[in-house]
């Protein structure tokens, strides 16, 4: 039998060919991302913003505006409605309501929900609510420093792993791709202004540990074919570590896209944005970074060439190996 | 070559089995729900009616019936976050102190002359004295009325602090005393909470503290957050109140101003009370679980002066009847009184385990929340989207698994079969060690069990990839495949040490939904480094010694 592949056994693509033109293009998108944040800024969800959401369901379809006015008549302030299609086949109609935080006075808050409820029910017979979100603006502030202190901690104990098992040039490279990858995803959220909210961090964290997960695969390579090839110069050995694992590195992007497409078309609305960041950001971003960011820079610092002092693969000691 | 000893693949393939015969259960959820449901009614004293002895014969008893616990977001049901105003705690134990030092000082009047108190931040109390010289009397006066402290380094402070500022006297509360007051108003608040939402009689509610001064209240099946913050606003009340007498029928007609409240232990029985009680719980200063003069275990109480005398009169007075403890309505305990009780303590006997004299204890210190609570963070996931939800996860999953298991096959043949078995074993093995661990299935944990299937292959991937480039090389099938094995496992490792470190990171930062992705992610990652390269090799080293291939393609 004939195996499918996709990727020819043995490819001499010239990757690092072009590196300077990479490495620019890699910074132009960070640079571009964070000029996006600033200027459009991120559709941030109440997990990070503070305020109420709520999500119901009604019998019949019913005009947004309906629910608009019935909510303006209650006076809080700036209110969003949008509909939401349903993708359970049930035959309902969702509808999301967003309310931006009124005061600091949380008693308050819960007296708006009740009276929300309560509106509503008078307004539309049948109506259920699926989920009422409201985060007060205290707990919102230590999610936007929970969230960025660890996708910091994440960095850093990233960088000491790679750093005590490669060279100090490895860590670096990876880091730096692992902040290109960051960057951009949260910069495509803020073009397609997609909601960021909590799931969305934990997504941008898991991007952080897929390609990374890719860029130690390589380095590995590199690392090996480096002790291999003493006097083969810097660039042929990066490009013939590439060109080696460029078979498993389609494979796995593409049984990864594979589940996450799932995630997206199948997973409901609450993981979707989840599935999406992990698609850009991951499966395409982490996968380019491993090459034209941590590849590149490894090209760009040089490396010690002299492996012979510290030359017992450590590979081959499986039997004690704790996992 | 792949000669793995033979006590390695039994011990690989044990740890499959059991792993299977863990998440076994998890396949048939509600079944499995319902007879545990039946078991656990009927071991709690439900008679067994037909229905329950059925519902138990759903799951068979010798197989193993623990369950992933389903997260709020999955289940449905109301989160809360509330903040407890420990800083009134402070403010108030200040204000009682006002009157009892006042008093002191007066006593001190030809020493420290007119005293007068001034406005202070909340938790300080500032006195202006007539006699700046009297300072050091006034300090003294202080020392009078405060308490020793053991702070936890072990040096003895005092509850109060003072010191003179020209001719103001400012005391305020120790470090140590605020530590231990903090520390006790969470304790009651937690059993407060606890108490409340117990009495909803939903299943598994989870109250949990966060950091020094918050509360977390997970309950499932609750119909929404509001709900669930009236149940946790009622004040519970404590009183003492005379026994008039004692009936098995809750119609009973109290008189006037008399009152009638179930018990607590006894069930059918019911209380006829004097609606005016002896002392309320507000008198109450301290309660402490002990034994009595026959080893039986008991509940030591103080009451503040005001409440001793009360309680002396009355004690005194009605010695060989009973009174009764009331707390939110019931009767905890109905006590006769056995001799006049003065100084304001007491002991409380009953027929108590020492577990219940302690519960017991905690509930007469709890009484009302010590303190204002504040809510932070309220959510509610109707039932019917965490139904859906739960639906949306596992049709993704499948999904996810074929698509993934078809992709494999075509590319890698026979051995992206081996794969197949691998990443199956590898899903049992979360779901089993989920189950073990009795963590928590999120929505955002579905998507990282989903995404592990992606990624599992992985190391699949690196050693069939390196499999195939060995072939090109080395010297027959077997020194190939062993060599793509070993090579191979430095990859794996690394690469999903890194991973972990962020699933490590992602626990410790996150929370709720989020925490829970990161215990799957990281229970992915250990289970897919097992298989990968235990599971595979076992199948792969198996498949050899039966077929003994002369070539093998990948």
């Amino acid at each position: 039998m004939r195996h499918l592949r996709l990727v020819r056994n043995t490819t001499t693509i010239d990757f690092m060919r072009y590196t300077r033109v990479w490495l620019v293009i890699s910074a132009l998108g960070v640079l571009g991302s964070i000029g996006l944040v600033l200027t459009r800024g991120l559709n941030l969800g109440v997990d990070f913003r503070g305020g109420t959401l709520i999500m119901a369901a009604t019998p019949e379809p019913e005009d947004i505006s309906t629910f608009r006015a019935s909510l303006t008549g209650l006076d809080f302030g700036e209110v969003n409605v949008t509909e939401v299609s349903d993708d359970s086949g049930e035959g309902r109609h969702l509808v999301l309501m967003r309310l931006g935080i009124e005061e600091s006075d949380t008693e308050s808050q819960n007296a708006v929900i009740e009276r929300i409820r309560a509106e509503l029910g008078v307004a539309f017979p049948g109506i259920e609510f699926l989920q009422v979100d409201s985060v007060g603006s205290k707990v919102s502030g230590e999610l936007v420093r929970a969230g960025a202190l660890a996708v910091l901690l994440s960095f850093v104990g990233i960088m000491i792993y790679v750093w005590l098992r490669f060279e100090w040039q490895f860590a670096l490279g990876s880091v730096l791709s692992l902040i290109h990858d960051a960057i951009v995803t949260i910069g495509l959220f803020s073009l397609l202004q997609l909601e960021f909210n909590l799931t969305i961090v934990a997504a941008v964290l898991t991007v952080i540990g897929y390609s990374i997960n890719d860029t130690v695969v390589v380095f590995d390579r590199m690392r090996e074919n480096l002790r291999k090839f003493k006097k083969m110069p810097l660039r042929d050995v990066l490009n013939l570590s590439l060109n080696e694992t460029l078979s498993r590195t389609v494979m796995t992007s593409m049984t990864t896209l594979l589940a996450l497409l799932s995630i997206y078309f199948f997973g409901g609305p609450v993981v979707s944005g989840f599935a999406l960041a992990m698609i850009l950001g991951g499966v395409i971003c982490g996968t380019y970074s491993s090459i034209y960011v941590a590849g590149a820079t490894v090209l760009w610092l040089g490396v010690k060439r002299d492996w012979s002092k510290t030359d017992t693969p450590k590979g081959t000691q499986f039997g004690g190996a704790q996992v | 070559m792949l000669n793995f000893p033979l006590w390695k693949r039994l011990l690989v393939i044990v740890v499959c089995l059991i792993g299977f015969a863990v998440a076994l259960p998890n396949l048939f959820y509600a079944r499995v729900e319902r007879a545990n449901d039946a078991r656990l009614a009927m071991e709690g004293g439900a008679t067994g009616t037909p229905e329950l002895v059925a519902d138990a014969a759903r799951w068979p008893s010798f197989l193993p019936s623990g369950l992933i616990n389903l997260g709020l977001d999955l289940r449905g049901g109301a989160h809360v976050l509330v903040e407890v105003q420990l800083a009134d705690v402070q403010a108030d134990r200040m204000e009682s102190l006002w009157p009892e030092l006042r008093d002191t000082l007066r006593d001190l009047r030809d020493q420290v002359g007119t005293v007068r108190r001034l406005d202070g931040p909340p938790g300080e109390l500032r006195v202006r004295i007539g006699e700046p010289g009297g300072m050091s009397a006034a300090l003294g006066a202080v020392e009078d009325v405060s308490q020793p402290v053991f702070a936890l380094t072990g040096a003895a402070t005092r509850d109060f602090i003072a010191r003179g500022d020209g001719d103001t006297l400012i005391v305020s509360l120790s470090e140590p005393e605020i530590a231990a007051m903090n520390e006790r108003a969470m304790q009651q608040s937690l059993e407060i909470i606890r108490r409340r939402v117990d009495e909803t009689g939903t299943r598994e509610p989870s109250i949990q503290r966060q950091g020094s001064d918050r509360i977390l209240i997970q309950v499932p099946g609750i119909g929404s957050a509001e709900e669930l913050l009236a149940i946790i606003g009622q004040t519970a009340r404590l009183s003492f109140h005379p026994v008039v007498s004692r009936s098995s029928d809750a119609s009973a007609q109290p008189g006037l101003d008399e009152v009638i409240y179930p018990s607590v232990d006894e069930p059918g029985a019911f209380y006829v009370l004097e609606r005016r009680p002896v002392v309320t719980g507000d008198q109450l200063v301290d309660s402490q679980p002990s034994f009595d003069q026959n080893g039986q275990p008991a509940v030591n109480f103080r009451f503040n002066p005001q409440g001793g005398s009360a309680f002396g009169r009355y004690t005194a007075d009605n010695i060989g009847s009973p009174f009764a403890i009331v707390l939110d309505e019931e009767v905890i305990s109905a006590p006769v009184i056995q001799s006049h009780i003065a100084g304001g303590s007491g002991i409380i006997t009953g027929n108590f385990t020492p577990e219940e004299a302690t519960r017991l204890a905690i509930l007469l210190r709890a009484g009302a929340l010590p303190a204002e609570i504040t809510v932070l963070e309220q959510r509610t996931i109707g039932p019917e989207l965490g139904q859906d939800s739960i639906e949306a996860g596992r049709f993704s999953a499948l999904v996810a698994l074929a698509a993934v298991a078809v992709f494999i096959v075509l590319s890698y043949g026979l051995f992206g079969l081996f794969a197949c078995v691998a990443l199956l074993v590898n899903m049992l093995l979360v779901i089993a060690l989920m189950t073990g661990i009795g963590a928590t299935l999120t929505m955002p944990g579905i998507a990282g069990v989903v995404l592990t299937i992606g990624m599992a292959v992985d190391s699949n991937v690196l050693i069939f990839e390196r499999i195939r480039e060995e072939l090109r090389t080395a010297r027959g099938p077997a020194r190939a495949i062993q060599l793509g094995f070993e090579k191979a496992f430095t990859s794996i490792l690394d690469a999903n040490v890194t991973t972990l470190i962020v699933a490590i990171i992602l626990y410790f930062l996150g929370s709720g939904p989020v925490r829970g992705f990161a215990v799957t992610l990281a229970l992915g990652i250990a289970c897919t480094v097992f298989t990968a390269y235990f599971v595979t090799q076992i199948i792969v080293a198996g498949w050899f010694d039966w077929r003994r291939p002369k070539t093998v393609t990948v």
